[in-house]
C-alpha cells in the first residue's frame, strides 16, 4: 500500500517539471546572480512555474522549485506565502484583479466592483463555476491617474466604466472559447 | 512653462527605442563620464546639483553615494528601486514605459561613479510589460556597446538585471527589497548596518529610486551647478508629479519645483481644475503616506502665504499644518469625497502590507482599519476617534521601518484636520450611510494670527 502511494507521488512530481524552453529561461534567471546565490532567483522563478503550471503554486510545484533552486521547500513555502501575486489556491482562467485603494476608490471603484460581482455572479476571491474567472480584489497597483483598474495577467484595464467591464467580460470569454 | 529635463523627449515618436533615443542625444552623458570623469568626479558632481532622493524621502542621492564602502576585492551593487507602489505615485511607471534608455543611461553612469559592474532593477511584480520593456532596451544598449565588458574601451563592464517582485509594498523599503532580491520575505532589516556598508548579498549597495537616477544622465549633462540653478532653495532640479483623482487632466507632469500649488491643481497646463465642475475638499500631495490636508492649508501656509509645489514649502508648518512631498502622489479630493471613509482605505492599504515583523505595526494596522470601518459603517462610538489617535501615536517611531509611520501620518492627519467630519458620521449613523459631510468649511479662508 504504501510502495504504491509512493509510486503514484512520485508520477505526480513528475508530472510538475519545466519543459525544456521553460528550464532554459530558469537558467537565464538563475545566471543573473552570483555564484552560490541562486536563491535570489527565487521570486521569478516562482512567476515562471506559476504561469507553467495552472496559474498557481500547488505545495507539489512549491517542492519542485525548492529541487530546482537547490533550497529547503520551507524557504519556498514562506515566500509564496508572503508575496500577493503567487496564487495558492486554484484559479480561474483569467483573474480579474480590482483595485480598491484611495485613489481609484475616489475615483468610483466600489461601483465598478459591485457591477463585476453581479455580471460574473461570485464574491471576491471566488472562482466562476465555469472555471473562467476569478475575482480578487487588490491594493494600489500604480494606476491611479487612469483609475478606475483592473489587471487581467500582464495587462492593466484602466479608465473603467461599465460598458468596459461588459467588453472585457466578452472578450476573455471568448479567449476561453478558443482554448477550450 | 518651467524646464524640462526628464520628460523634455517623451513626445518623440519613438523615443522608446535605441535609434531614436541616440539620434535625440542620448548616451552622451556615458561617454562624457566615462571618458572625461572619475568616480570621485562624478559623486563631486551629484553633490553639486542638489539632487534629492525622489521615492518619498527626499535624502540627498550624493551624499548617499559618499557612503559606500569601498573594502578591498569585496564587490559593490547598484540597485534601482522600481517597486513604485505608494498609492498615489505613477512617475516611475511613466518613466520606464516611455523612456527606458533615460532610466539606463542614470544607470550606467551610476553604476560607474559606484563601482557596480552589476546593477539590479527591481521592478512591481505587477509592471510585467514594463519589464519587457526594460528588458529589450538592455538588449539594444548591449548591442550598442553601452553595457557588456569594457564600455567604450574604458575597461568598464556593466551589466543591468531586471527582477520582478512580487506584489509587497514594503519592498519599496530599500532594505526589504534587498531581501526579496536574496529570494526572501520582504521583511526590512535593523539598520546598522546601513547598505552601503552591508547590503545585497552583504556587499555595500546603494539603492536609489526610478526618477533619481534618471535624473543623473541630465546632472552630467549640464553640471551639477547648472542643475542646482533650477527650483529654489534646497528642492533643485525638476521632479516628476504623478496627478490622480478628481482633476480634470490625470496624469505626470515635470515641474520645476516653483509653482504654486493653486497653479498646479488649476493651470489647464497640469491638473486642469476639479472635474465636474465641484469644489477641491482635501489633498494628500506626496503619496498616501504623507498628511492630508484640507483646501485652505492646501493652498495657503498658516502664516497666510502662497504654498509651493517644492519640498520645503509642501512642508512649512510641520505636520500641524503642513504636510509632505514624498514621492510625488498628488490625489485630490473633491467636495462629494467622504474624508472618513478615506482613511479607512488607506488604513486597509497599510494592514494588508505591514510584513507583520513588529508588533505595533502588525497590530496597529489591523485595530486602525476595524476602527475606521465601524465610524465608516455609522458604528461608531466618539471614544473611537481618540483611540484611534492613541494606536497612530504608539505606531509611529515604534517600528524597524518607515511603514509604521507611513500607516501612522494618515490617520493622524485626517483627525487633526477633520475632526468633525469623524464626529459628525458618529452622530448621524443613519444619515452618514446615504450622504455626505461635504465641503462644509475646510475651504474657508484661514485665520492668519497677526
Amino acid at each position: 500500500m504504501l510502495c504504491a502511494q509512493s509510486i503514484e507521488k512520485k508520477r505526480f512530481y513528475m508530472s510538475i517539471q519545466f519543459n525544456e524552453q521553460q528550464m532554459a529561461e530558469c537558467k537565464r534567471l538563475i545566471a543573473r546572480y552570483p555564484e552560490g546565490k541562486q536563491k535570489s532567483a527565487l521570486l521569478p522563478v516562482l512567476h515562471l512555474a506559476q504561469e507553467s503550471f495552472d496559474g498557481w503554486l500547488s505545495t507539489e510545484t512549491m517542492d519542485y522549485v525548492a529541487s530546482v533552486l537547490s533550497i529547503e521547500p520551507i524557504e519556498v513555502y514562506e515566500v509564496a506565502s508572503f508575496y500577493s501575486m503567487y496564487n495558492l489556491k486554484p484559479v480561474g482562467q483569467f483573474v480579474f484583479e480590482v483595485c480598491q485603494t484611495g485613489p481609484c476608490m475616489v475615483s468610483g471603484s466600489d461601483n465598478i466592483i459591485t457591477y463585476i460581482q453581479q455580471q460574473l455572479d461570485i464574491k471576491p476571491g471566488e472562482t466562476t463555476k465555469d472555471g473562467i474567472f476569478t475575482l480578487k480584489l487588490v491594493e494600489c497597483l500604480g494606476a491611479c491617474g487612469y483609475a478606475p483598474m483592473m489587471q487581467v495577467g500582464k495587462i492593466y484595464k484602466e479608465h473603467l466604466t461599465k460598458e468596459k467591464v461588459d467588453a472585457i467580460i466578452t472578450e476573455y470569454r471568448s479567449q476561453a472559447a478558443v482554448k477550450n | 512653462m518651467g524646464v524640462k529635463l526628464l520628460l523634455d523627449k517623451a513626445h518623440v515618436p519613438g523615443i522608446r527605442t535605441y535609434d531614436v533615443y541616440r539620434r535625440e542625444g542620448g548616451y552622451r552623458s556615458v561617454e562624457k563620464a566615462l571618458k572625461e570623469m572619475t568616480p570621485e568626479s562624478i559623486v563631486e558632481e551629484v553633490k553639486k546639483s542638489g539632487l534629492r532622493g525622489r521615492g518619498g524621502a527626499g535624502f540627498p542621492a550624493g551624499m548617499k553615494w559618499s557612503f559606500i564602502a569601498k573594502p578591498e576585492g569585496v564587490p559593490r551593487h547598484l540597485v534601482c528601486n522600481a517597486d513604485e507602489s505608494e498609492p498615489g505615485t505613477f512617475k516611475d511607471r511613466y518613466l520606464m514605459e516611455f523612456l527606458p534608455h533615460l532610466l539606463l543611461e542614470g544607470l550606467i553612469v551610476s553604476s560607474f561613479a559606484l563601482g557596480s559592474n552589476d546593477t539590479y532593477i527591481y521592478i512591481r511584480g505587477e509592471y510585467a510589460w514594463i519589464t519587457d520593456i526594460l528588458e529589450e532596451a538592455i538588449k539594444e544598449a548591449h548591442a550598442n556597446g553601452w553595457l557588456g565588458k569594457n564600455i567604450l574601451g574604458t575597461g568598464f563592464d556593466c551589466n543591468i538585471h531586471v527582477q520582478r517582485g512580487a506584489g509587497a509594498y514594503i519592498c519599496g523599503e530599500e532594505t526589504a527589497l534587498i531581501e526579496s532580491l536574496e529570494g526572501n520575505r520582504g521583511n526590512p532589516r535593523i539598520k546598522p548596518p546601513f547598505p552601503a556598508i552591508q547590503g545585497l548579498w552583504q556587499r555595500p549597495t546603494v539603492v536609489n529610486n526610478v526618477e533619481t537616477l534618471a535624473s543623473i544622465g541630465p546632472i552630467i549633462n549640464m553640471g551639477g551647478d547648472e542643475y542646482a540653478k533650477i527650483g529654489v532653495g534646497r528642492s533643485t532640479g525638476t521632479k516628476l508629479i504623478s496627478a490622480c483623482g478628481n482633476i480634470n487632466k490625470p496624469g505626470v507632469y515635470e515641474i520645476d519645483m516653483t509653482i504654486s500649488v493653486e497653479d498646479f491643481i488649476y493651470s489647464d497646463e497640469f491638473c486642469g481644475g476639479i472635474a465636474n465642475g465641484k469644489k477641491l475638499k482635501a489633498c494628500i500631495p506626496g503619496g498616501s503616506s504623507v498628511p492630508i490636508l484640507p483646501a485652505n492649508l492646501l493652498l495657503k501656509t498658516a502664516k497666510g502665504e502662497t504654498r509651493y509645489m517644492n519640498y520645503e514649502s509642501l512642508s512649512d508648518g510641520g505636520f500641524a499644518t503642513g504636510s509632505m512631498m514624498g514621492s510625488g502622489g498628488f490625489i485630490v479630493l473633491d467636495e462629494d469625497q467622504c474624508i472618513v471613509k478615506n482613511t479607512y482605505t488607506l488604513a486597509r492599504f497599510y494592514r494588508h502590507e505591514s510584513c507583520g515583523q513588529c508588533s505595533p505595526c502588525r497590530e496597529g494596522t489591523g485595530w486602525m482599519e476595524k476602527i475606521l470601518q465601524k465610524i465608516e459603517t455609522g458604528k461608531g462610538s466618539m471614544s473611537d476617534i481618540d483611540l484611534l489617535w492613541d494606536i497612530q501615536r504608539k505606531i509611529e517611531g515604534n517600528t524597524i521601518c518607515p511603514l509604521g509611520d507611513a500607516a501612522a501620518w494618515p490617520v493622524a492627519a485626517a483627525i487633526r484636520h477633520f475632526r468633525d467630519e469623524f464626529e459628525w458620521h458618529i452622530n448621524n449613523p443613519e444619515l452618514s450611510q446615504t450622504s455626505n459631510f461635504g465641503l462644509q468649511h475646510y475651504a474657508d479662508p484661514i485665520h492668519v494670527p497677526a
